[in-house]
C-alpha cells in the first residue's frame, strides 16, 4: 500500500539522522577533517553541535578530541579508512586513557586510497585488532536508516557510560542516500545522564579506581581532586609503571570492562522463520539486501531465517549461538573475505557455512538468494 | 623537601640533566604567579621530560610522542575558566614527530604555554639526531657530526603567529622568566636550550652550551605579537537537524505498478542532480516511497552526473541498481557513464536525447531533443518528458515541488510546458 498522509513523511539522509541522534544523546563537539564519503557528517556536525573545529589533520582531530574529554566533553567525528588508519595511535590512547568519545567510520573501496566513492565493507577486520594487545574497542553497525537514529545514540551513551572511544560503522551507501522516510517513527532520544566523582567526597580520588569496572570521571578543569590522565601503563592514582601488579590489573580491567559490560550493549536483529533450516547472516548495508532476499525466498515458499549483528565488536556468543542451530548460514558482506565469519571461527569456519561476497559493487538480493538455493 | 607544585625533591633525573632544572623552575614560577596546583593542568610528551608526571601535584595528562600540544589545545578548546593554566612539556624529538600540532595551536593562538626541553637529541631512546640538532652536533646516529641544520622552532612558531615565542639556555634560574611566558594571554612558547648528560655530553666533549647555541645561528631572544587569544564560539543556539526538512502530504496520485529503478544521467552543470531530485520530491507527494543517490567524479564540475532512483509502493530495503528499469540519458557524458548499464537492459525503457546514438539494448528506446532547451535545462526538460511517457508521477506533481520550493522563477517553465505541448 502506497504510504499516505500518516505521519512526518519527507526526504532525509542517514548522515542527517547519525548527528541530530549523537546530538540528543549528548554529543556537543564534533572535530571534522574533510574526507569523502564522511563529508555529509562533517557538514552536518558543523551546523549542529555546540562547538565545531576544524582540524589539520586526522591525527590532530582525535588528539584534540581527546584533550576535550578530558576536560569533560563528549566529542564527536567521522572518517574513511585513510582518516581513521592516522587516528589509529590516538585511539588506542583515548581508550588508555578512558576517555569517552565516537568516531564514524564511513567504509569506501579500499586499500589505501581505494575508490572514495565506491562503497565497501572490509574494515570489520581492522577494528576488531586496532588495539595493541587485542583489546575490544566497541563497534556498533548500523544496518538501516532506523539504526542510524537509535545506534548512534548508543555509541554516545556507550561512550560515556563505559568511558570509552566508539566505533560506529557505516558505509558510502548508506550516508550519501537519501530516502523517504517518516520521521514519526523516530523515538524520543533521552540525553545520557553523565556521572561523575562526587566531589564532596572526602577520600582522595584516584583517577582509574574503579568501583564497577568503569572508573568514575572528573574532568581536568574542576579544582576539587587531582585528575592524573595517562596513556602510558598506569596504575589507579594514574601514574606511569612499567608492569607492577596494579598496572597489569588495571590494563585487564580495560578488557573486562568491555567484555562484562558488553551484555548491556548488544544490538541485533533476529528474525527467526519457524521451521527454517537456512539462516542468512547479514550486517550494515548488506543487510538492507538480505531483507529484501528472504522476502523473496518467503514468497517462493521457502522458509530462512535473518540475523543481523549491530554490536559487532566484542561480538556477543549469542551470534555463534543462532548460526549453530541452523544447518545452513549463508554470510553475506562487501568484501571478498568473509572478515564477519573470519573474526569469530578464525580461519577454518564451520562447513555448512557459506559465503556471499563482494568487490566494488552492492550485493543484491539476488546473490544471496542464489546462494541460500545452492 | 616538597613544595605547592612538586611533592618530593628527589626528582628522576640524570646528574647535570637540564630537564631538573626546567622542572623547578616551571613550578617555581607557577608559584610565583599563585597559582593553586589544581588550576594547572600539565600535559606531558613522551621523553624523558615527561616522567615528571608523578612529581607534580597539578592535574597530569601524559600522552602519546609528538601529541602533546594537540592534547592541550583539546584542554584549551574547552574554554576552561580563564584563571587555569595549561602547560605543555614537551622534547625536541616530540617537537620535530609534533611539529604541524605547535603551528596550528601558534596559528589559532590557543590559551596554552609549550615549554620545549631542547637537549638537541632523543635523549630516552638512545642519542639520535633531532629535528632541532644543530649542524656538526653529535649524535648517536651522527658520529661524525649532523650534517643538517635544526629547525628554527621560533621562527616558525612567531611565523605561524604565536602571541609569544622565545628562546632561552637552560642554566641558573629561569623562573622569572617562565612566570613571564606563562603569563601570555594566548599561545606561547619557550625553548630552552641544555645538553644531554648522557649523550649529548659525552659525544660532544669539552663543547659549552654558550658555544653550540652561538655555532647553530639560532639566537636566543622574544618574539611577541599582537592578538587576541582563541575563544571558541561554544553555546551558539544548534540547530535541530530534523526539523527544517520539509514534511509532505500525499497529493496526487502515481501510476507505478511494482518496483521501479531509474537512472538519470547528463553532464555535470547542466542540472542532472536537480532533475533528480525533482522526480523524487514530485514521487514523494505522490505516495511513493523514494531512494536516491548521487554519483560524478571528484572534480565535480565537469565530466558526468548520475543519479540512481527508486520508486515503489513498498518500503525500499536494497537500494543498489546494477541493471535499470529505466534510464533517462541528456549527453554523451551520461551515455559513456552508463552505456554497459543500458546494453545490459533486457526490457524496460531508455528515453534519450535525439543527438546520441542509442546503444543496442532490449529497453524501448525514446528519444527526443532534450537539449532543444539550452544544455542547463536539458535534465530538467527529460524530467517532465519523463512524467508525460510513464504516468509514474503528473508533470502536476513536478510543478508543485518546483513552486514549493520557491524556484519557478529560476527555471524556464514556460518555455518547457510550450515544449510539451508537441510531446
Amino acid at each position: 500500500m502506497p504510504n499516505n498522509s500518516k505521519g512526518k513523511r519527507t526526504l532525509v539522509d542517514a548522515s542527517r539522522l547519525i548527528i541530530e541522534s549523537m546530538a540528543r544523546a549528548g554529543a556537543d563537539a564534533f572535530i571534522g577533517y574533510p574526507i569523502t564519503p564522511a563529508n555529509l557528517l562533517y557538514q552536518y556536525g558543523s551546523q549542529r553541535m555546540p562547538l565545531m573545529l576544524a582540524a589539520p589533520d586526522e591525527i590532530t582531530t582525535l588528539q584534540w578530541m581527546a584533550g576535550l574529554a578530558a576536560a569533560g566533553k563528549v566529542p564527536i567525528t567521522a572518517t574513511s579508512f585513510p582518516g581513521y588508519a592516522l587516528m589509529i595511535e590516538s585511539i588506542n590512547m583515548a581508550y588508555m586513557m578512558e576517555l569517552p568519545m565516537v568516531i564514524i567510520l564511513v567504509q569506501r573501496l579500499g586499500p589505501a586510497t581505494g575508490t572514495a566513492t565506491c562503497g565497501a565493507q572490509g574494515d570489520l577486520s581492522l577494528l576488531r585488532g586496532n588495539i595493541s594487545g587485542g583489546h575490544p574497542l566497541p563497534v556498533f553497525s548500523t544496518s538501516s536508516f532506523a539504526d542510524c537514529w537509535t545506534l548512534s545514540a548508543k555509541a554516545v551513551k556507550t561512550a560515556i557510560e563505559l568511558r570509552t572511544p566508539v566505533v560506529l560503522l557505516t558505509s558510502k551507501e548508506e550516508v550519501m542516500t537519501t530516502k523517504s522516510f517518516d520521521l514519526a517513527t523516530l523515538p524520543e532520544i533521552e540525553p545520557v545522564e553523565r556521572k561523575y566523582y562526587d566531589l564532596k567526597c572526602d577520600g582522595k580520588y584516584k583517577s582509574y579506581k574503579a568501583t564497577d569496572l568503569v572508573p568514575d570521571f572528573l574532568p581536568v578543569t574542576q579544582s576539587n581532586h587531582q585528575v592524573r590522565i595517562n596513556a602510558s601503563t598506569h596504575d589507579k592514582e594514574g601514574i606511569l609503571q612499567h608492569s607492577n601488579d596494579e598496572a597489569m590489573a588495571n590494563t585487564q580491567r580495560l578488557e573486562d570492562k568491555i567484555r562484562q559490560k558488553l551484555y548491556d550493549y548488544i544490538e541485533y536483529e533476529y528474525h527467526e522463520s519457524k521451521e527454517a533450516e537456512k539462516l542468512v547472516v547479514s550486517f550494515g548495508i548488506t543487510a538492507a539486501a538480505a531483507k529484501d532476499a528472504i522476502k523473496e525466498l518467503e514468497q517462493q515458499g521457502e522458509k530462512v531465517s535473518l540475523l543481523i549483528p549491530k554490536t559487532l565488536v566484542p561480538a556477543p556468543e549469542v551470534y555463534i549461538e543462532i548460526m549453530e542451530s541452523y544447518k545452513t548460514v549463508v554470510v553475506a558482506e562487501e568484501n571478498i573475505n568473509n572478515q564477519f565469519s573470519e573474526m569469530l571461527y578464525g580461519i577454518r569456519k564451520p562447513e555448512n557455512h557459506r559465503f556471499v561476497g563482494s568487490l566494488g559493487k552492492m550485493i543484491t538480493p539476488q546473490q544471496i538468494i542464489e546462494e541460500v538455493q545452492a | 623537601m616538597t613544595t605547592a607544585f612538586l611533592n618530593t625533591d628527589a626528582l628522576p633525573y640524570c646528574k647535570g640533566c637540564g630537564h631538573d632544572l626546567i622542572a623547578r623552575n616551571t613550578t617555581k614560577a607557577l608559584d610565583k604567579l599563585n597559582y593553586d596546583p589544581l588550576d594547572v593542568i600539565m600535559v606531558t610528551d613522551i621523553g624523558c621530560h615527561g616522567i615528571i608526571d608523578k612529581c607534580l601535584n597539578t592535574h597530569t595528562v601524559h600522552g602519546l610522542h609528538g601529541r602533546s600540544v594537540a592534547l592541550g589545545a583539546g584542554i584549551s578548546f574547552s574554554n576552561p575558566d580563564p584563571n587555569k593554566k595549561i602547560v605543555v612539556f614537551i622534547g625536541d624529538g616530540g617537537t620535530t614527530i609534533g611539529l604541524q600540532h605547535i603551528m596550528e595551536a601558534a596559528r589559532l593562538n590557543l590559551n596554552m604555554t609549550v615549554v620545549v626541553h631542547n637537549n638537541y637529541l632523543y635523549g630516552m631512546t638512545g642519542g639520535q639526531t633531532s629535528g632541532l640538532t644543530p649542524y656538526g652536533f653529535n649524535t648517536t646516529t651522527s658520529a661524525e657530526g649532523n650534517p643538517f641544520s635544526g629547525y628554527d622552532l621560533c621562527a616558525l612558531t612567531h611565523a605561524a603567529g604565536a602571541a609569544y615565542t622565545g628562546r632561552i639556555m637552560g642554566i641558573g634560574d629561569i623562573s622569572d622568566k617562565l612566570a613571564e611566558v606563562i603569563s601570555v594571554k594566548g599561545f606561547s612558547l619557550i625553548e630552552v636550550l641544555e645538553i644531554c648528560p648522557s649523550y649529548g655530553v659525552k659525544l660532544n666533549p669539552r663543547r659549552k652550551l654558550q658555544e653550540i647555541v652561538e655555532k647553530s645561528g639560532k639566537p636566543l631572544g622574544d618574539w611577541t605579537r599582537e592578538r587576541e587569544p582563541f575563544e571558541a564560539h561554544q553555546g551558539r543556539k544548534a540547530d535541530d537537524l530534523l526539523s527544517r526538512l520539509p514534511i509532505v502530504k500525499k497529493m496526487f496520485n502515481s501510476y507505478l505498478k511494482k518496483p521501479l529503478s531509474l537512472v538519470v544521467s547528463g553532464s555535470a552543470g547542466e542540472g542532472v542532480q536537480l532533475a533528480a531530485g525533482l522526480i523524487s520530491k514530485a514521487a514523494l507527494i505522490s505516495g511513493l516511497h523514494v531512494t536516491q543517490k548521487g554519483s560524478y567524479p571528484v572534480t565535480v564540475g565537469v565530466g558526468f552526473s548520475t543519479a540512481e532512483i527508486n520508486l515503489s509502493n513498498e518500503h525500499i530495503h536494497f537500494h543498489g541498481i546494477n541493471v535499470p528499469d529505466m534510464a533517462i540519458i541528456t549527453s554523451a557524458d551520461g551515455l559513456a557513464h552508463n552505456r554497459k548499464k543500458i546494453e545490459a537492459m533486457k526490457e524496460g525503457m531508455l528515453i534519450i536525447d535525439s543527438s546520441l546514438n542509442a546503444p543496442q539494448t532490449g529497453a524501448k528506446v525514446i528519444q527526443h531533443d532534450f537539449r532543444a532547451l539550452g544544455a542547463r535545462n536539458a535534465a530538467i526538460f527529460s524530467v517532465f518528458f519523463f512524467a508525460l511517457k510513464t504516468g509514474i508521477i503528473s508533470t502536476e506533481a513536478i510543478f508543485k515541488v518546483i513552486e514549493n520550493e520557491g524556484k519557478a522563477d529560476k527555471l524556464p517553465l514556460a518555455k518547457i510546458k510550450e515544449a510539451l505541448v508537441s510531446v
